[in-house]
């Protein structure tokens, strides 16, 4: 008899003992190279996915945004080389908690999204790539609703490699 | 060896200024090397900047930002001379930090 389920009681111990050292790594792998940042500052991977624009608002904020003379978008009219378009945001709102940048036209949507805490300017600049000719819609949340700017800009050379 | 991170903090009347640049390919996933392979997604996640222990501007990026990602910001409360910690992660696991005093 020990010996018929010998051997399997030697496979399930193994593949239990496969198990936990999976998990292990694992667990080095998401606590080790970044301690600084909390469970709520989790990376928004799924928005990042969407390929559109009113998906990857969806799956960022969860709500519709209105535009707002209050958000001022500042991006160039025509990009010469789309690799890198300078763009930035400012708002005279009240209550900023964080600021997005939209690119309707690159094939991921959404760019980038910034965490505003009390005490930080709700003001960003960065360098953005833009596949083609776009909107550029930058999205304000602040006191729990979503405020948006829109600007399109005309690219000339692409900036993904087209 | 050199830090991948650039780090300018300037105080000017109560707001500190921060202007970073960092090293890194951010590469898309998208674009094909020249013997016609993917160039592997290859890009920064997420940058965060913390002064006395508390996050005063925290970055979650995509592949559309540009290669060598430069970021401008600024907070209030600060003093000359304070620190400012910045820290980078990948899609690929890698980071890396640099403390910077605030001038």
């Amino acid at each position: 008899m020990t010996a018929t389920f010998g051997p399997s009681v030697t496979r399930r111990l193994i593949i239990r003992g496969a198990g936990a050292v999976a998990l292990i790594g694992l667990g080095h792998a998401t606590l080790g190279p970044w301690p600084a940042l909390a469970a709520n500052d989790k990376y928004p991977e799924d928005a990042f996915k969407q390929k559109n624009a009113a998906e990857a608002i969806k799956a960022l904020y969860g709500r519709d945004h209105e535009a707002s003379d209050k958000v001022k978008l500042d991006a160039p009219e025509i990009a010469e080389n789309g690799g890198v378009v300078p763009i930035s945001v400012t708002t005279t709102l009240p209550d900023v908690t964080s600021i997005s940048f939209v690119v309707s036209e690159n094939p991921f949507a959404l760019a980038a999204s910034y965490k505003i805490p009390d005490g930080t300017v709700p003001a960003v600049a960065n360098r953005l790539k833009m596949a083609k000719t776009s909107n550029v819609i930058a999205l304000v949340e602040a006191g729990g609703k979503l405020y948006s700017a829109t600007k399109e800009v005309k690219v000339t050379v692409g900036g993904c490699g087209g | 060896m050199a830090s991948s991170i650039r780090v300018r903090a300037i105080l000017n009347g109560d707001t500190t200024e921060v202007q970073t640049l960092i090293q890194h390919p951010m590469d898309t996933g998208l674009v094909k090397d020249s013997k016609g392979e993917l160039i592997p997604a290859h890009y920064i996640q997420q940058l965060s900047f913390e002064h006395n222990g508390k996050t005063v501007f925290q970055a979650d990026w995509g592949t559309a930002v540009s290669k060598d990602p430069y970021v401008k910001f600024a907070f209030k409360g600060a003093a000359k001379g304070d620190e400012i910690k910045v820290s980078w992660l990948d899609n690929k696991g890698a980071t890396d930090n640099l403390t910077a005093k605030i001038q």
